[in-house]
């Protein structure tokens, strides 16, 4: 079999939707066009019936109930209605009171769509502590609990991180948080479809996840908001037509909520032979990279990490070079170099990588048709484009030379 | 983002990479000028030595490069350019000249600046070590 190029290893940005999953949507389009929201008549009835049966298969992949799924846009949506939502209804004291509002706490490599609505607290009235992992960024209960306050009413910590795969002790904090009678939000967009998930055994009150994470489409997730032992309560960003129990007014995407359905489904089919393939690659990947190339470093914990991502840091390379060396594999650099900005990524200097590091790592993620021989492909490619760009490097001259590039005073820009 | 096709040339195909010896050896030698510019952190690291023969003439000139494609475009460039001139002659080479042969766009004018830089800074070590006048 030919190889087709470029090969997709970016699967922790989106991945593609399932055929599957496309052909249970296409109805919804068209003669199932029906707004759930109709009920005086069967085209309402068909929708609100599909709406239905999806909430039942995103509620089993979460081992939730289904009246415990309120569909939206996305994590982003999901993040921040839970956030947001969860803050402003166990306010400690209103806006303007002059006193603290009350204690959020999270950690400083969460997703943006996490630390923006968090930072928007902040502005807001709320204190919020940022946590932060060790080297291996793991988030522990232990690290959770010593910034726990008496009117902290909030602990939001992603269950995987989106870079580098580490997964937090997630079951530990919310049963932490259950005993001290705080909300827990977890965002799962990275962890949910590919990791069995039970919101119960794992203490967990509010959850956000994503279609198109899960090889189904774009623009539609959910939030699970736990309804007993606690009954979680939220204020609504959107108000109107009250879908939703009032949480998210807004005509339901039908063809999206029966997409994301469908991918919950087909993720819960083959969980565990998927992550035993994946990780079997992606550990073949990192063999290989280590084995023949020295001053390469594997970010995050070595064994708590999502089995279909890696991020890797190669010594004495430039992030957009190595891109430029790889651009028949699709990945994600650590190093947002495009832009102007030029910063490196903050999750991997959250974690102490030194900037020069930070800026030559890319994030390989695997997914459901990924091939052996893709990553194979792949794996050769890296090594070759980070022997050309060593063989270019003043740096791992200087390091060859017994020459400590960190210590050099540079003359910086 | 984008390359320009002469970028992509000079990346896939870089002219004139090495240097003239270790760190240690090009030190001690009076004949090249050695030029290191930039920092890890920053993403750039350009590293320029000239080979200077009696007359004053830079007779080659090698690089290594630690940044992205535009910045190892514009070493490779500017070790082209370098070769032939007189030492004073290198001091000419202006970043614009090399934004324009390489038709860089706006956010990466700051490696053409950055290989300028290289270029004063191998000329300011050959001058330094011969006891020559220091250029501005």
């Amino acid at each position: 079999m030919t190889l087709k190029l470029p090969i997709y290893l970016d699967h922790a940005a989106t991945t593609p939707c399932d055929p599957r999953v496309v052909e249970a949507m296409l109805p919804y389009f068209t003669e199932k066009f029906g707004n759930p929201g109709s009920r005086n008549h069967s085209f309402g009835w068909e929708g609100e019936d599909a709406v239905d049966t999806a909430r039942r298969q995103v509620a089993s992949l979460l081992g939730a109930d289904r009246k415990e799924v309120i569909f939206t846009s996305g994590s982003t949506e999901s993040n921040n209605l839970a956030i947001k939502g969860a803050a402003n209804m166990y306010q400690k004291a209103g806006p303007g009171e002059g006193k603290p509002r009350g204690h959020i706490i999270t950690e400083i490599i969460e997703h943006k769509a996490v630390l923006d609505p968090c930072k928007r607290l902040e502005k807001d009235g709320f204190d919020v502590t940022y946590l932060e992992p060790g080297p291996d960024g793991v988030i522990t209960r232990a690290m959770v609990e010593g910034a726990l306050r008496d009117d902290t009413i909030l602990v939001t910590i992603m269950w995987a991180n989106n870079e580098i795969g580490v997964i937090n002790e997630i079951p530990e904090i919310g049963a932490l948080c259950h005993e001290k009678k705080v909300v827990f939000h977890t965002d799962a967009t990275q962890w949910v479809g590919k990791a069995p998930t039970d919101v119960n055994k794992d203490n967990i009150d509010l959850l956000s996840m994503s279609g198109h994470k899960i090889y189904g489409p774009k623009g539609v997730g959910a939030l699970y908001v736990r309804r007993r032992r606690p009954r979680i309560r939220l204020v609504a960003l959107q108000e109107g037509g009250g879908q939703e129990r009032g949480f998210r007014s807004g005509t339901l995407n039908v063809t999206g909520i029966v997409g994301l359905g469908a991918a919950c489904e087909l993720c819960a089919q083959d969980m565990d032979s998927e992550r035993e393939r994946l990780l079997a690659l992606r550990k073949k990947i990192e063999a290989k990279v280590m084995s023949e190339l020295d001053v390469v470093q594997i970010n995050g914990h070595a064994e708590r990490r999502m089995p279909h991502l890696t991020n890797i840091s190669f010594g004495f390379v430039e992030g957009e070079s190595l891109m430029m060396a790889t651009k028949e594999i699709a990945m994600s650099s650590g190093s947002a170099c495009t832009s102007a900005s030029l910063e490196p990524s903050y999750v991997l200097k959250g974690l102490g990588v030194g900037d020069d590091l930070a800026h030559s790592s890319l994030r390989i993620s695997l997914g459901r048709w990924t091939t052996e021989e893709e990553v194979d492909y792949a794996a050769d490619k890296i090594v070759e484009a980070v022997r050309k760009l060593r063989d270019l490097s003043p740096l791992y001259d200087m390091h060859n030379e017994g020459i400590d590039v960190s210590k050099i005073e540079w003359n910086a820009h | 983002m984008a390359y320009s096709d002469k970028v992509i040339q000079h990346y896939e195909k870089p002219n004139n990479v090495g240097n003239f010896g270790t760190t240690a050896e090009v030190k001690e030698r009076k004949d090249v000028g050695v030029g290191i510019v930039g920092a890890p952190e920053c993403g750039d690291v350009m590293q320029l030595q000239i080979k200077v023969d009696e007359q004053g003439n830079i007779e080659d000139a090698r690089f290594k490069c630690f940044g992205c494609g535009s910045a190892i475009a514009s070493s490779s460039l500017a070790t082209e350019w370098l070769k032939g001139r007189t030492v004073d002659e290198g001091l000419e080479i202006k970043n614009t000249q090399i934004v324009e042969e390489l038709s860089l766009p706006p956010v990466k004018i700051h490696c053409s600046v950055l290989a300028e830089d290289a270029i004063r800074a191998a000329i300011a070590d050959y001058k330094k070590k011969n006891g020559l006048e220091e250029a501005g």
